[in-house]
């Protein structure tokens, strides 16, 4: 493999005011609108870091397949099928909790390497403060089916798959919730991507 | 090849698994944890990465290049009644990928301090003036060519809590999206000669010295208008793809 003439540019933090440009307009909370095919979701996160205290000033993003399991992208063999009104996007910022929230539905089965098909999951970057590269992570659902076959799933040791896990909420239908954990003990499963 | 050939036989890589993203190179990029920046130590992951094959879900990303900008969203210096106070200066540069390829309508989005080094946010608490004339906040995409501009006035270096008598080097931050989740980048660029950089560990947790001097701009002169406006360029690439199947 030869070695690319440019190397590509060093990453730095977004730092505690990336809301100036990258938030309030520019923010998308609701990635799928009413109307959109899929099972609706409303998904809750919340960010903490190493002591367990509330990051309140991180951003996370979201994208996702819609519920065929298409991106919306040229590089998606089946994205002209998919529904040109949603593209897939959130971008929010945590609150003073360290919470923020999506209204989405449930992405479908994307392809894997080989013949492996995925799970239904959100791929998710957080930045924030102290962070000089993003995070990314998963969200998976907890107690889907595919869960068990899942190629990239397998990859995670067992004990820390659930860190991965959004739980649907047992008396409110559709609401899910996850905690991201930066660092400690309870920490969320990182990619490097 | 047509674009359209292109595209089918890019897709049809996509989905035997054959397209990824190059990883980085070695001490390019900085590492999570740089406890000379304080706010790592609680922030950066303590346990390893899980190294992830790129799949669909990373080779794809939200493209934006038909976004509605509005005029003055990439004129800093035209979002209010008045101008704002300041240096008055023109970004300009090239996103390509590390193969050189340009990227093109791309979006750009961009954030700094005022003048005086302070930014127009509720929790930048340092005692500098405001400038009503400035928020701070730009977007641009990408021409065919893979150039952005932007025009704006110089930001101001500021003081920080991370150590004693703790100053940021003067900064743009730039973020991008590229053509897939892989090439997602969000970074500060940085002005020629500033004093500050032995001394800012942000900067400075970037290994490579080569990788750290790429964040800092060029006087432009060809850029430069007379009687108007110095000119920086800023070059920026992006992740390009590896071109051999990963297993």
């Amino acid at each position: 493999m030869s070695k690319p003439p440019l190397t590509a540019t060093a990453s730095q933090t977004a730092g505690p005011f990336f809301h100036l440009g990258l938030t309030g307009s520019r923010s998308v909370g609701r990635i799928a609108a009413p109307g959109i095919e899929g099972e609706r979701v409303r998904l809750s996160c919340r960010v903490l870091d190493g002591d367990g205290a509330a990051v309140n000033d991180a951003l996370i993003e979201i994208w996702q397949a819609d519920a065929q399991g298409h991106y919306h992208h040229p590089d998606d063999p089946h994205s002209s099928s998919g529904n040109p009104a949603f593209l897939g996007f959130g971008r929010q910022e945590t609150d003073e909790d360290g919470s923020c929230s999506f209204e989405t539905i449930k992405p479908g089965r994307v392809p894997g390497a080989g013949n492996h098909v995925q799970a239904p999951h959100l791929n998710c970057t957080v930045f924030a403060r102290g962070l000089l590269k993003h995070l990314t992570t998963r969200i998976y659902f907890s107690g889907d089916p595919a869960n068990a076959q899942d190629p990239i799933l397998r990859l995670v040791p067992q004990e820390r798959r659930d860190t991965l896990m959004a739980h649907e909420h047992p008396a409110e239908r559709g609401a899910w919730h996850i905690n991201i954990h930066l660092s400690g003990e309870r920490e969320t499963v990182f990619f490097d991507v | 090849m047509t674009a359209d050939s292109r595209r089918t036989s890019a897709a049809q890589e996509a989905s035997l698994g054959q397209t990824s993203y190059r990883r980085p190179e070695p001490g390019s990029q900085p590492n999570y944890l740089h406890p000379a920046y304080r706010a790592t130590v609680r922030r950066a992951p303590s346990k390893p990465l899980i190294l992830l094959p790129h799949t669909l879900s990373e080779i794809t990303g939200p493209l934006f290049g038909d976004s509605p900008l509005a005029e003055n969203d990439n004129d800093l210096t035209r979002q209010h009644a008045g101008e704002p106070l300041g240096e008055r200066i023109i970004v300009s540069g090239r996103v390509r990928e590390e193969d050189g390829r340009p990227v093109r309508n791309t979006l750009i989005e961009i954030w700094h301090a005022n003048a005086a080094g302070r930014y127009s946010h509720q929790k930048d608490d340092h005692r500098a003036p405001l400038d009503p004339n400035f928020t701070g906040s730009g977007r641009a995409l990408t021409d065919s060519s893979g150039r952005y501009r932007f025009v704006t006035i110089k930001p101001g270096a500021y003081p920080w809590e991370n150590h004693p008598n703790a100053w940021r080097p003067a900064h743009i931050h730039f973020s991008l999206f590229g053509h897939a989740f892989a090439t997602r980048l969000v970074t500060q660029m940085y002005f020629p000669g500033d004093p500050l950089f032995p001394f800012d560990p942000i900067f400075n947790s970037i290994p490579d010295e080569r990788a750290r001097q790429r964040l800092i701009s060029h006087f432009d002169l060809k850029e430069t208008k007379p009687g108007w406006a110095l000119g920086y360029s800023f070059d920026i690439v992006l992740r390009g793809r590896e071109e051999t199947p990963f297993e």
